[in-house]
């Protein structure tokens, strides 16, 4: 503060030599004309003035409005130039050109007579600031114009507005702007609107039916509650649809979570608890994929991909060649084991990066979301990792049916010993379905990360619930991995309304356990020899 | 009597004996040896030694299980948390009108979320018979409910371990609500008294750590009364060849069940001991990461020996209080490598280590006792 009042001095003594020679200028100006029919004491010469404004096609016209209507648009009472205010506080404030918008030092606020308003014209300028983004060239912008005129129209709008649907080029606004004359005509006792508004989700639509279900015409009000029943039913539909998506998508992360788990449990029996780890270290692999590219998010996710594959693979064929090998058909050390590489691996992340959890950015494309109508609207992250997990998973299939290496672990798996005199080096085939499997796992930390916080504890989070699907889709069984998790994704979010999170998430893991104990094979039990493993 | 069959072995008589002459030392140790002097026991380190013992009490709970029938139970952290939750909700009754909100009945947190009456599992907690009880019935209950649930249809071997683990998780996730009634994430603490000592004096203290040491030789005798009866030798069947003794006219599930639902008993009572001395019961105590540890305890001491558990649990608890303050980042980094290191390096752990050297001398070959893991 006292900086700012060391400069006020210099900055008027500025203003004294430089002040006035905008203003010589400014007198050419079309905008100085408009402006001055502003400066008059009657409030319809004013309406008329906006009018005036808004029909210039000037494009400082918005400004102008809006800064009338915040009351910051002054004149000052000497020279007559239009100023806008920018900070009115103490005695002299900090002012801007209203025409040419430069800054134009400061000025005492005696000298400064505000433009008056009354709650008319604040009416008339809030509709006109809406009408005036219908002429902008942007179609999102007109679109978000008129939703936000929807329900906020009065008879002064309505020519005006048809002149604007008559030129719009866009189907989605015309529908908008349309709704919102019929909900203007629906005020006035228009009986036949009501037929316009039908199924819409917006919630301004349903507030003018819904008072005009309360309306002392019987007919008004009898239509109004029937297209209130119908938009009703569409808006259970949505949200029924809304929960099915959140629950598919929840479902996409534990089928990712679960996957590999499914090929280093499921296929090869063995019991890694450090497959949440190693999720995290695809996470990690993004964010530092992030660092390296800076200010290229997308980039940085597109090559964490392979990347992230790559080192949870090595990572995993570390665990494999290091303590898994001497540990063969015994899975409860295995498990045992493992839990202490996800301890080393977790410890490892907090001393060498940061206990803290680091942010990973998503790219432009993948933030925002699709519209499918006004209730509903699909967050496009979720989107993606909901196809990158059903591309994985197809990946996944293909390279266990139709590749040589898939072959080679089925027949592994079935019989070792036959498998290995058949010469297969069963040996090398355990490394790489060891590879894979941790691999994938990698792959599910690059999508977690653009959906969750990435840090050491990332792991620990799905380790339990990834168990959980491999479990209850049936060991051994990818098309049971992804039953299984798609399905428990949904079951948890249609519980959770009612149930909360933390409950909702209680019954589910209830569930699974009585589940085994009816099905200890889980859903998909694998038939045959493979069976009594 | 069966009870009274382990005191004609060699081995529980050592165990007993060293276990009785280490609580008559730390006793004389803590009253007779005045403060300052380098032999003095602090009454920090009694409630410390305590502590250890009803970790060492939980230890053995796990090795009946794990290494008399073969079940790895990723769990039995929940059946101490029930036991210790019991135990704490007797002390928090016993708090009385001298909380902060000096509700005569209601604990603080249930003045603080607005209740206005004691739910009903709340009842009788007052009255230390009944909390006593339920420290070895709650746990055993969900025991009996969970085994009999599992064993009938023959869950076992990986997927027991993994719906044992998902069982605490799912109750950690339980107890951590506010509207469970256990005080959510803060648990039950502030405690006062216990059958009317004060738990804040030393002797309370020491009086606590005794009682801790004869729970766990108390525990230790049972256990070892179980595995040499003919019941634990069913059970050693049933850990080596499950399908062959079912076949021999076994019920392999009731014999499980039976020592499941001890072991869930000790495990509870262990952790009844444990809060007192502590001072508090939280959420935490269920949570996966603890369970785990337990089982590790029992690994590094040597599975399916009940003293290796009590080794396994004094050192690695030992080592995490040192870890824990020397340096706290290492401490993760020691426990997972002893993970590691025990399995592929030490499958019998320190009692094996212990046992191949006096077979050494002994020129023996043969110890039945020894698991086989059933590949399975």
């Amino acid at each position: 503060m006292r900086m700012i009042r060391s400069f006020v001095p210099g900055l008027l003594l500025l203003f004294l030599l430089v002040g006035f020679v905008p203003v010589a200028q400014a007198q050419d100006d079309p905008g100085q004309a408009l402006l001055e029919s502003l400066a008059t004491e009657s409030y319809a010469e004013k309406s008329e003035a906006i009018e005036a404004i808004i029909t210039s096609g000037d494009e400082r016209s918005r400004r102008w409005l809006e800064e009338l209507l915040d009351g910051k648009l002054q004149r000052h009472k000497d020279s007559g130039r239009f100023v806008i205010v920018v900070e009115n506080r103490g005695r002299s404030w900090p002012v801007i050109d209203a025409l040419s918008f430069d800054d134009a030092g400061e000025m005492s606020r005696r000298d400064l007579d505000r433009i008056g308003i009354n709650n008319a014209l604040r009416g008339q300028l809030q509709s006109a600031l809406a009408v005036l983004d219908l002429y902008t060239d942007d179609v999102d912008d007109r679109r978000e114009a008129a939703r936000e005129l929807l329900g906020s129209m009065d008879a002064t709008l309505v020519e005006p507005l048809r002149e604007v649907i008559a030129d719009e080029g866009d189907a989605e606004v015309r529908r908008l702007l349309e709704q919102g004359l019929a909900i203007h005509r629906l005020s006035e006792g228009d009986i036949d609107a009501i037929a316009e508004l039908e199924g819409s989700l917006n919630s301004r639509v349903r507030a003018a039916l819904n008072s005009a279900a309360r309306s002392d015409d019987p007919l008004i009000a009898d239509a109004a509650s029937a297209a209130l029943d119908d938009i009703e039913q569409k808006r259970r539909l949505n949200s029924g649809l809304e929960t099915l998506y959140f629950g598919l998508s929840l479902g996409s992360v534990l089928v990712l979570a679960a996957i590999g788990l499914a090929i280093t449990f499921g296929v090869m029996g063995v019991i890694n608890m450090a497959h949440g780890e190693l999720i995290m270290l695809g996470a990690y692999t993004t964010w530092a994929m992030q660092q390296l590219l800076p200010g290229q998010p997308g980039l940085a996710l597109v090559l964490s991909i392979p990347a992230g594959f790559l080192v949870a693979a090595l990572a995993g064929i570390a665990i494999e060649r290091g303590v898994i090998q001497f540990l063969k058909g015994r899975p409860l050390e295995t498990l045992l084991a493992t839990f202490g590489v996800s301890l080393i691996l977790q410890q490892l992340v907090r001393t060498v990066i940061s206990p803290q959890n680091r942010t990973v950015v998503s790219p432009d494309w993948m933030s925002g979301s699709l519209m499918i109508n006004e209730g509903l609207s699909l967050t496009l992250n979720r989107l993606f990792v909901l196809g990158f997990a059903l591309v994985v998973f197809a990946g996944l299939m293909l390279v266990m049916r139709r590749t040589r290496l898939g072959l080679e672990v089925r027949a592994v798996t079935q019989n070792r010993a036959m498998a290995r005199a058949m010469g297969i080096r069963a040996t090398r085939v355990d490394i790489m379905t060891f590879a894979l499997g941790s691999g994938v796992a990698g792959l599910a930390g690059v999508a977690l990360s653009q959906l969750t916080n990435v840090g050491p504890n990332l792991g620990q989070n799905y380790i339990i619930d990834s168990f959980m699907v491999v479990v209850f889709g049936g060991v051994g069984n990818l098309w049971g991995t992804l039953v299984a998790g798609l399905s428990l994704g949904v079951i948890n979010q249609v519980l959770e309304p009612w149930a909360g999170a933390v409950l909702a998430k209680i019954i589910v893991l209830v569930f699974i356990i009585l589940f085994i104990q009816k099905r200890p094979r889980g859903l998909f039990p694998q038939k045959g020899r493979a069976a009594e493993g | 009597m069966w009870l009274l069959q382990p005191f004609n072995e060699g081995a529980t008589r050592l165990f007993l004996g060293v276990l009785l002459a280490c609580l008559a030392l730390v006793t004389v140790l803590h009253l007779a040896v005045p403060a300052g002097h380098p032999l003095h026991v602090s009454a920090y380190t009694v409630t410390l030694l305590g502590k250890y013992l009803s970790y060492a009490l939980l230890a053995v709970a796990v090795d009946l299980v794990w290494g008399y029938l073969g079940i790895l139970s990723l769990g039995h952290g929940a059946f101490f948390a029930l036991g210790g939750y019991a135990m704490g909700m007797y002390l928090m009754r016993q708090i009385g009108d001298r909380g902060t909100y000096g509700d005569p009945i209601l604990p603080d947190f249930m003045v603080f979320l607005n209740w206005d009456s004691l739910p009903w599992y709340w009842l009788g907690f007052d009255m230390p018979w009944f909390a006593f009880l339920m420290v070895m019935l709650a746990p055993g209950a969900l025991a009996l409910v969970f085994g009999f649930l599992a064993f009938r249809s023959r869950v076992t071997g990986v997927y027991l371990s993994i719906i044992t683990q998902a069982m605490t998780f799912a109750l950690m996730l339980a107890f951590f609500r506010n509207e469970m009634g256990f005080g959510g994430n803060n648990g039950l603490t502030d405690f006062r008294e216990l059958l009317g000592f004060d738990l804040r004096t030393d002797v309370t203290r020491l009086g606590l750590f005794v009682a801790t040491g004869l729970a766990l030789a108390l525990g230790y005798v049972l256990c070892r009364a179980i595995v040499t009866s003919k019941l634990g030798r069913v059970s050693v069947a049933c850990r080596d060849a499950e399908a062959r003794t079912r076949f021999l006219g076994y019920r392999v599930e009731r014999f499980q069940l039976f020592v499941f639902v001890v072991s869930a008993m000790l495990a509870g009572v262990a952790g009844a001991l444990y809060v007192p001395q502590v001072g508090i019961i939280n959420p935490s105590e269920f949570s996966p990461i603890f369970s785990i540890e337990i089982v590790l305890w029992v690994a590094l001491g040597g599975r399916g020996t009940l003293y290796g558990a009590v080794i396994g649990a004094l050192l690695v608890n030992y080592a995490k209080t040192v870890f824990t303050g020397a340096m706290p980042d290492a401490w993760l980094f020691a426990l997972g490598g002893m993970f590691v290191l025990v399995t592929v390096f030490l499958p019998k752990g320190v009692a094996g280590l212990l046992s191949y050297r006096l077979k050494r001398k002994e020129h023996q070959s043969d110890d039945s006792s020894t698991p086989q893991e059933a590949t399975s």
